[in-house]
């Protein structure tokens, strides 16, 4: 019953924490990107755009379906046997981003149909395009009603980057799995990884929540109002 | 990725289903032990008494905070470190298990506080104890609420036992891996097959609680949710 | 004639809720039109501005035809204001950011002309010092006060009213008549869907009382009111007094 931890682990603990963070950020950038596309279409593509719905359905539905192991694999095991070779940081962020934008398009989605009917058409009323009555009137909405489930997301993703280990990011897991290697404290390391993720988790947390009461709006996703 | 190699795959499908089989039964292991102590935590929550409210608090934040991935290596290399060998399966039902535990309680817990304070009252005015109003009334209106998240857990946890991977377990994605190392062109096609009984078990699964949920329909159950 | 509406026809579904409605509107003409509930009044209101499109039937807008192939529908708009029967208000912005959008984002203005022109706007309807406060902070008839700010800010050449006082609770009704009242005394081309009858009787220069999708009778308010050419007109004004308890 002896447990053993050293400091000297931690100069590379922090880089590879440094990686989580950039990976996270990263992927939940560009999947907020790809996502609110998605949901875009799947909301409003109808008639000639159909098609595009289509694909943005069947693409939300592939990626949440399958493990995001499956997709980490499949970006750095198999796409070189068709002459697609990533580097594992490449392969490991695209399958995050990819993943994620599934995802956050489901949230979208789900903002943009809680804004109310009306919204849209008060907007076109006044003379806005289509699109304009979106950007400056639905989306601005949406984007605050979607605030607390990408939060969840943002955390979800945050451990979901650890499984870039497995094809050899040297991210906060993979630095754990090389000192546990050298060091055969492997219980240890990860305990001390585990502390780190408890506080990374904690301090985003209350990010979250800050930004979320600086964005609040009177009258606007308050549960219980129309 | 041609033609031959899809045919070819097909002749390892009955060892990814092998492998596939290897996920399910784990993931029965682990939604059964998720069930057990989410319910228990969850009652703890709401009817628990002070001390032990918080403690289920600060567990379902420990277990929520920790990538899976990283809970299954702990679970596994953690009862070695003190001398205890366990197999890499039961780690891996042990450690999903405790992670699904704090989200099964969440669901739970929102199910419990959403039925109104009237049946409580009414089952204590019966004569019932307090446990045994949770048991035989609150209980089981909440185990039906929670159909619905129960169904958003089981879809999650069902591509998490693929994570066991990580220790050694031989489930889908390790003999995908074994297909690959034997013949390379497979690989993609491997995983592909992979994807698509990932596809398959969840809206089967999902299928199948939504056919619960009307099977165990109560009328005026979650009209007034 | 600034509108002119010929032979429009709507159908949803198996119901046809227009069957062929023609009227026209002259500048700074307020007619208001009646009729019970479910006989397509707003969606014929809905239609003049396409954010319902027509089946069949043509509309003008001066010597433009709204209904016209190659029309560039957002230019029309922008020409017509249209106030909701609720209220509509862009939920995440203020009153004064309500009134400003369409200034700046349609109309091209400068954030500093559209200030001025808001500010002008929501004075006009008793409002300039809510000018900060979210919808959900205003009262329904407040509310609706700035949705007619936001129609007005746009210069439109005429408004079109979609029961706006309907949500409203009693005591707030008063208030929104009154700026709709000013509104029409200063000249301002309105068509009003209400079952406000004291102000129909009021301020319309014609009534037009609609049912089951068509016209049954149009004609100046006390015409209409003490002498109904057609029964079902009389029939429903009859209905209606002893609902609201005669003249209000």
């Amino acid at each position: 019953m002896n447990l053993a931890f050293s400091w000297d682990w931690l100069p590379r603990l922090l880089q590879g924490l440094g990686l989580t963070v950039e990976l996270t950020a990263l992927s939940m950038a560009m999947g907020a990107f790809l996502g609110l596309v998605l949901a875009v279409l799947r909301v409003y593509a109808h008639g000639l755009l159909y098609p595009l719905y289509l694909l943005a359905s069947g693409y939300v539905h592939l990626f949440r379906g399958t493990p995001l192991l499956v997709q980490v694999m499949t970006f750095y095991f198999a796409l070189p046997s068709v002459g697609v070779r990533l580097s594992p940081f490449v392969a490991g962020l695209s399958a995050l981003t990819l993943n994620t934008a599934a995802y956050q398009a489901e949230y979208f989605r789900g903002a943009i149909q809680s804004v109310r009917a009306g919204q849209m058409q008060a907007a076109l009323a006044l003379g806005f395009s289509r699109l304009q009555a979106i950007r400056y009137v639905v989306l601005p909405q949406a984007l605050r009603l979607v605030i607390p489930p990408w939060s969840n997301e943002l955390i979800y993703m945050v451990k979901g980057s650890a499984v870039v280990y497995l094809i050899g990011v040297l991210e906060l897991m993979g630095q754990a799995k090389n000192i546990a290697a050298r060091t055969f404290r492997n219980f240890e390391v990860y305990l001390v990884v585990a502390m780190f993720y408890l506080a990374l988790i904690f301090v985003l947390t209350l990010a979250l929540r800050w930004v979320e009461r600086r964005t609040r709006v009177p009258g606007l996703g308050v549960p219980g109002r129309a | 990725m041609s033609l031959t190699h899809w045919l070819r795959v097909w002749s390892y499908f009955p060892v990814l289903l092998q492998g596939l089989c290897v996920n399910l039964s784990l993931l029965g292991g682990l939604l059964g032990v998720g069930f057990l102590l989410g319910v228990i935590l969850a009652i703890l929550e709401v009817y628990g008494p002070r001390p032990l409210r918080i403690l289920a608090f600060g567990y379902s934040w420990v277990f929520r905070s920790i990538p899976e991935i990283l809970l299954l290596l702990l679970m596994w290399f953690g009862p070695a470190r003190f001398g205890l060998e366990i197999s890499p399966f039961l780690a891996a039902v042990i450690a999903l298990g405790l992670r699904s535990s704090a989200y099964q309680a969440e669901i739970f817990r929102g199910a419990l506080q959403s039925i109104p304070v009237g049946q409580m009252l009414a089952a204590r005015a019966l004569g019932l104890s307090r446990p045994g109003a949770v048991i035989y009334v609150l209980l089981p209106q909440a185990l039906r609420l929670s159909l619905a998240g129960w169904g958003n857990e089981f879809a999650v946890v069902l591509k998490d036992t693929t994570l066991a991977y990580a220790i050694g377990v031989v489930e889908v994605m390790r003999q995908a891996r074994y297909i690959g190392s034997r013949e390379f062109p497979l690989i993609l096609p491997a995983y592909l097959v992979v994807a698509l009984l990932f596809l398959a078990a969840t809206y089967a699964g999902l299928f199948a609680i939504g056919y619960a949920e009307k099977k165990l329909r109560i009328p005026g159950l979650e009209a007034r949710r | 004639m600034l509108l002119r509406v010929e032979e429009l026809h709507k159908r949803y579904g198996k119901e046809e809720v227009l069957k062929g409605v023609s009227f026209s509107l002259d500048k700074g003409e307020t007619k208001v039109i009646i009729g019970p509930s479910g006989t397509g009044k707003s969606t014929l209101l809905r239609c003049i501005n396409r954010l319902t499109e027509p089946d069949r039937g043509r509309i003008w807008l001066e010597d433009v035809e709204i209904t016209g192939p190659r029309v560039n529908i957002n230019r029309i708009r922008a020409q017509i204001g249209f106030v909701f029967q609720d209220f509509n208000l862009f939920t995440h912005l203020t009153a004064l950011d309500n009134v400003r959008l369409g200034l700046i984002k349609v109309k091209g203005l400068s954030k500093k002309e559209a200030t001025e022109r808001a500010m002008a706007e929501l004075a006009r309807v008793g409002l300039a010092d809510k000018a900060r406060a979210y919808p959900a902070e205003l009262s329904g008839g407040q509310q609706q006060r700035v949705s007619i700010a936001r129609a007005l800010a746009m210069d439109p050449k005429l408004i079109l009213f979609d029961e706006p006082t309907s949500a409203l609770d009693p005591e707030l009704i008063g208030e929104v008549l009154a700026v709709m009242e000013e509104l029409a005394q200063s000249g301002m081309t309105m068509l009003v869907v209400t079952h406000e009858m004291g102000f129909a009787r009021s301020m319309a220069d014609e009534i037009i009382f609609m049912e089951k999708g068509v016209i049954v009778e149009q004609g100046p308010p006390e015409q209409l009111f003490r002498t109904p050419k057609h029964p079902r007109t009389a029939e429903f004004l009859r209905r209606i007094s002893d609902l609201y308890g005669g003249d209000q």
